[in-house]
């Protein structure tokens, strides 16, 4: 009934309006929270010392920043090891699950076969047991009397138990690898499978052996799924607080995400603008991957068949 | 048969030079031989994987309340015991109760707002759609301690209203999983063209006759998998709700676990409990896997491409 230029502009507001509940909600509980958070940390402090937040940028102050910056580098510092530490550990989690994911996802991208179904099962499994219950799962087995030390006294590996949840870190290093390990194992398979054979069987029909061809030809291609996966495991590992607190319990393994989570919970939250800071640090820093893996799930998304 | 018989031994020989030749550039080995080297370290893999938590369910079964040694089988940490059982500890079966609240009310909220904002961003574009796209997109990739954060400062300080508790775990949760179907449903109307809607359209549609009557007809798959992945993904999710619980009533089992086995208040009850979340979430992934492929039966896709899809890999 309406003409074409009408009609258009009528379909626009309809799609405006589906598309509306969507961008109010994530305009109130996506971007004004982070604007919280801006608040909070250039917000300050009242005569108790609690954070007060400045809704106003023009009122903001640098007490919770110069507060932050003493945890970092004055005389009571504590950040700057927690830091390293937890770069380190992510650092080692991160190389140790591509070592053992990659093989893992080759074999049943490439060789599953006619059991693909059924590997792929297996490895999916981990996605539906909560991460809780496989954290619970290891600190049962690593207790002093558990079946870890068990098994290691048997082979005479071990002369007494080893106190495993007692603050080691390569407990907590392995708790990482096995809490983020199936993300990355997947990524890599969907990356390996999307591979055509026909360019694998050229390069073995021009002579080159096994190991060449996976140099020349399987392991460039796959570089895109190797950086998504990483970044899907070490952005959630770099802000993880619970696995060390569950493995191991003690300040000697603590990590940056236990910094942020007790100056917001613990003593009344009167260290929530120093929290508030420290997460503003954090997205700071993870800003950048973040937008590349934006570009990467945009374009995947726009390309997909 | 002369001809051949004249030919046959020139080709022979020649046959041989050539596989001669293919004999030196071959490598001695088959090439399309298993991988039985990869294989087994995958198997070694899945076992490291899987076992630990198989026999954290055997624990839930133990009749004693060591978690690391076995004491004979029984249901007393599941109903039998009066006190510390999941059935009898009002802590426990608040935990259960909290995280089936938590996943029903989310799914419900969060996959017709996803669905629908995919749908309008998809076809509105323009400058506040692409940017709310990215905002959408960003939700999808941010660390979830940051976020977590964020909506601690939010409802403690700004919409003070809401406050810790089941609503905020209910407005956190739905933020942090719309992306699913948000994303899903794009990638979706991609494979699907516009030559369906272009068509109900020249045929007088309507563009709500053809959302409703077209498009949620092609895009009921889509819809189902980003389902079963916000449910599982709420039975599953602990950041979040550890930061905006605040009693027990309000505690789902993830916290539950977390809280107590860290107090030194382990035991196989929590075990029960894990065990408990283990069974949903598996029942979650059956009911989504054989849902989905009925959904796309009749379509080329195989149970593999079902198996990824529900695993939020598609």
């Amino acid at each position: 009934v309406t003409g074409p230029s009408g009609g258009r502009s009528q379909h626009r507001l309809f799609w405006a309006a589906l598309a509306a509940p969507g961008i109010i909600w994530l305009a109130l509980l996506f971007i004004v929270p982070f604007y919280a958070i801006l608040a909070i940390a250039g917000g300050q402090l009242d005569l108790f010392g609690n954070p007060v937040a400045v809704w106003n940028p023009l009122h903001w102050s640098s007490a919770n920043f110069t507060g932050a910056w003493h945890d970092v580098a004055g005389a009571s510092a504590f950040v700057g090891p927690i830091i390293l530490r937890t770069l380190l550990y992510v650092a080692l989690a991160s190389v140790i699950s591509l070592v053992i994911a990659y093989p893992a996802a080759y074999f049943v991208a490439r060789f599953a076969g006619r059991r693909k179904a059924l590997f792929l099962i297996l490895l999916i499994a981990p996605f539906w047991i909560s991460y809780m219950m496989r954290m619970l799962a290891w600190i049962d087995l690593l207790q002093t009397n558990g079946y870890v030390n068990k098994v290691l006294s048997w082979m005479h590996l071990i002369s007494q138990p080893v106190d495993w949840l007692g603050g080691m870190w390569i407990t907590v290093v392995l708790g990482l690898v096995y809490g983020y390990i199936p993300y990355l194992i997947l990524v890599l398979y969907a990356g390996l499978d999307r591979i055509d054979q026909a360019l694998i069987e050229a390069g073995r029909d021009l002579g080159l052996g096994r190991v060449r061809t996976f140099v020349r030809v399987t392991l460039p291609m796959s570089r895109q799924a190797i950086l998504t996966g990483m970044l899907i495991t070490v952005l959630p590992m770099l802000g993880d607080y619970f696995t060390n607190q569950l493995l191991s319990g003690t300040t000697g393994t603590a990590m940056f995400g236990n910094v942020i989570d007790d100056q917001l919970t613990s003593s009344g939250g009167v260290l929530a603008g120093q929290g508030a800071v420290f997460s503003l640090l954090f997205l700071l820093v993870l800003i950048a991957p973040m937008i590349y893996y934006v570009g990467a799930t945009n374009r995947s998304s726009r390309g997909a068949t | 048969m002369t001809t051949t018989a004249t030919r046959s031994p020139a080709r022979a020989d020649q046959r041989r030079t050539v596989g001669t030749v293919l004999g030196k550039l071959r490598p001695r080995r088959n090439p399309w031989r298993h991988a039985w080297f990869l294989e087994g370290f995958t198997w070694l893999y899945l076992i490291w994987s899987l076992l630990p938590v198989a026999l954290a369910v055997l624990f839930s079964f133990n009749n004693g309340r060591s978690q690391s040694v076995w004491q004979g089988f029984s249901w007393r940490w599941y109903y039998q015991d009066p006190v510390n059982s999941v059935l009898h500890n009002p802590d426990l079966h608040a935990a259960v109760i909290q995280t089936l609240r938590l996943s029903v009310y989310v799914t419900l909220i969060t996959v017709p707002l996803g669905v629908a904002f995919a749908l309008g961003i998809n076809r509105w574009r323009g400058p506040v759609a692409s940017s709310f796209n990215f905002v959408m997109i960003l939700s999808f990739v941010i660390p979830e301690l940051i976020f977590g954060v964020a909506m601690f400062f939010v409802f403690t300080r700004l919409f003070t209203s809401v406050g810790l508790g089941s609503l905020a775990e209910v407005l956190a949760l739905v933020t942090w999983n719309v992306s699913w179907p948000a994303l899903i449903v794009q990638a979706r109307l991609v494979t699907i063209g516009r030559h369906y809607e272009e068509a109900a359209a020249d045929l007088g549609a309507t563009p709500w006759q053809v959302t409703y009557r077209v498009m949620m007809r092609l895009l009921a798959p889509a819809i189902f998998a980003s389902a079963v992945l916000v449910f599982s993904g709420v039975i599953d999710d602990f950041v979040l709700v550890d930061l905006l619980s605040s009693n027990s009533g309000n505690t789902p089992m993830s916290v539950y676990i977390y809280s107590q086995q860290r107090g030194g208040n382990g035991g196989p009850a929590l075990n029960a409990l894990g065990t408990i979340m283990l069974v949903m979430s598996f029942a979650v992934a059956i009911v989504g896997y054989v849902g989905y492929r009925w959904l796309t039966r009749g379509e080329r896709g195989s149970r593999i491409d079902a198996l990824t899809t529900i695993a939020g890999e598609g």
